[in-house]
């Protein structure tokens, strides 16, 4: 077995061990924490099939974690209140319906943003995609019926046929299964003959113009891929907190979802979960140590940046390449 | 003679005060090999970017296959069976030199929106893939990264991956450049026996290539066509003698 292989089961069980052994011990803190570092690392999962494969930097992932996470608030606000959508949508409390919803709200979102950034390339494509995801932010600010600026909360966890979602371990485990799915699913894309195609648009356009592939089809339909799964995250992030607000969708958002891809390794699959559970492992040791634990945070990113381009996964496996 | 496949129809560019392409008609048939030459800067590379799409004229025609291709871009053009080359070479360097032709072959194929199957076990590209590779000499790298290759393996994998397309012309810029004597004259005979598959417009510097493959000869200057002929008219006429031969050589 190749040792990327071995790296892309060993980081998501170290993840599930933590929550199962944090779950022997009573430490429910724990699994919240863990249970967090799944879903940032399925939002940085859906972000690196963009970034990684792609190479298309948006730095408005944001908004369709946040597109995500206002189609669960939004459905659940409704069912929780009794009080119908435009008088007809009665709103749920059934998680796949509201993954449903959220992968289709934010993948059509994804089209609209990536429909018109994709035109652009470089610099201007952060800009616009930035540009893009603050529209949404400010927009989620002055809507007043969903919250505005203070955001919703939803009183109960939403339901998953047959499993008591209130118990905190439960809750994990289906987001890390949603994780692990999503995983194997990256895994196919990125060998498929899409992913090849994509990661040559990514290496040189004028190959892929040459031999007949159109670059910008591509790209679209990566960032559409990229943006539901990262809305499917959305949503479960807003479970877990049972609490949606527009710091979802704000800029800081996108570019931690993004650091967790740096710090994780940069188009490898198990980055972004390497990625977020350093994060969140940080954040833990650190916050204790001083309450701007972000300066920290900053001074490994950096060292990342300049001594380990690869990320934690890059170190781990040196120069091996990171494809077939 | 027969219907041109590949054909530019007073093609002018300018950028700026400088005329790149001036009214420039070349054609290309099937079963030749049609070699455009030219001193540095006189507007070879822009001719080429205009036939494959990449730039688009300010007047004239681009007609291949029989049908106006001028509006139509690189990708469109490719689709048709326009099958280039680059003169730098345009390789994904992080691919290995087998995903660069299944690449091709994929672009062949034509149908990339597969999510699910692992495209490097296509038993159907890969055998298109390979065989490219075998035709070129390159089998034997097929499992290096393409950054690990020499210059020269680096021109042979260009020429395979537009065999992968099974062009109906190919475009070739400068296909020889920087391979040295020995490749070369392998290349060299390599495209002899390609032209009978698809015609070649080739680009080139390396004149012995030229006399020895070309069944016709253009020669651009200043972004005119001087003129076209095969290889003994062309190394008789007294303009090109002084344009392009250099002087010394006429005298």
């Amino acid at each position: 077995m190749r040792r990327e292989t071995i790296l892309n089961i060993a980081i998501p069980g170290i993840l599930l061990a933590t929550a199962l052994i944090a779950w022997a011990m009573g430490e429910t803190y724990i699994i919240t924490l863990a249970t967090r570092a799944a879903i940032l690392a399925l939002a940085a999962v859906g972000l690196n099939i963009a970034l990684g494969l792609g190479g298309l930097v948006s730095f408005g992932h944001a908004a369709f974690f946040g597109v995500g996470g206002y189609a669960m608030g939004i459905l659940a606000f409704h069912a929780q209140n009794y009080m119908p959508l435009w008088g007809v949508i009665e709103g749920t409390k059934s998680m796949p319906i509201i993954w449903l919803v959220a992968i289709v709200a934010s993948a059509l979102t994804a089209l609209a943003i990536g429909a018109m950034s994709l035109r652009t390339s470089g610099v201007y494509f952060i800009m616009i995609t930035l540009a893009f995801g603050q529209m949404l932010y400010y927009f989620a600010i002055s809507w007043p019926t969903y919250g505005g600026d203070d955001g919703m909360s939803i009183y109960l966890r939403n339901d998953f046929p047959g499993v008591n979602t209130l118990v905190p371990l439960n809750f994990f485990l289906i987001c890390f299964a949603i994780l692990a799915v999503v995983m194997v699913l990256a895994d196919r894309l990125g060998k498929s003959a899409f992913g090849l195609a994509l990661q040559a648009t990514r290496q040189n356009v004028a190959r892929v113009e040459a031999v007949g592939l159109a670059p910008y089809r591509l790209r679209l339909v990566a960032f559409v891929i990229s943006g539901a799964v990262t809305g499917l995250a959305g949503a479960l992030f807003a479970d877990l907190n049972r609490f949606v607000s527009p710091s979802m969708l704000s800029w800081h958002m996108s570019g931690e979802i993004m650091i967790l891809i740096i710090l994780g390794g940069i188009a490898r699959l198990s980055g972004p979960v390497a990625g977020a559970m350093l994060f969140i492992a940080l954040e833990y040791f650190l916050e204790d140590l001083s309450h701007y634990w972000h300066v920290y945070l900053g001074a490994i990113l950096l060292g990342v940046v300049l001594f380990a381009r690869g990320g934690v996964v890059g170190l781990i496996l040196g120069r091996e390449v990171a494809h077939d | 003679m027969t219907e041109a496949l590949l054909q530019t129809r007073a093609i002018c560019k300018s950028f700026g005060a400088l005329e790149a392409s001036k009214d420039v008609t070349l054609d290309l048939h099937n079963g030749e090999i049609h070699a455009l030459i030219g001193p540095n800067g006189a507007g070879k590379s822009t001719l080429i970017a205009q036939i494959s799409g990449a730039l688009r004229p300010d007047s004239g025609q681009v007609i291949f296959d029989g049908q106006d291709v001028t509006a139509l871009t690189t990708t469109e053009r490719a689709r048709l069976g326009l099958g280039r080359t680059f003169q730098i070479s345009a390789l994904p360097m992080e691919f290995t030199v087998l995903q660069n032709v299944v690449l091709g072959a994929l672009g062949q194929r034509g149908r990339a929106f597969r999510f699910f199957r692992n495209v490097m076990r296509d038993k159907a590209l890969l055998e298109q893939a390979e065989d490219a590779l075998d035709q070129v000499g390159l089998a034997e790298f097929r499992n290096f990264v393409t950054a690990e290759l020499s210059h020269g393996q680096r021109r042979q994998l260009e020429v395979a991956v537009a065999l992968t397309l099974q062009p109906k012309a190919f475009l070739m810029d400068e296909p020889m450049a920087g391979l040295g004597a020995e490749g070369s004259h392998r290349l060299t005979g390599f495209l002899d026996g390609l032209r009978t598959r698809a015609p070649i417009l080739l680009v080139e510097h390396d004149m012995d290539a030229v006399f020895a493959l070309a069944d016709r000869i253009s020669v651009l200057v200043y972004g005119q066509i001087i003129a076209t002929g095969t290889a003994d008219e062309i190394k008789a006429n007294p303009q090109v003698r002084e344009a392009y031969l250099g002087e010394e050589d006429a005298a």
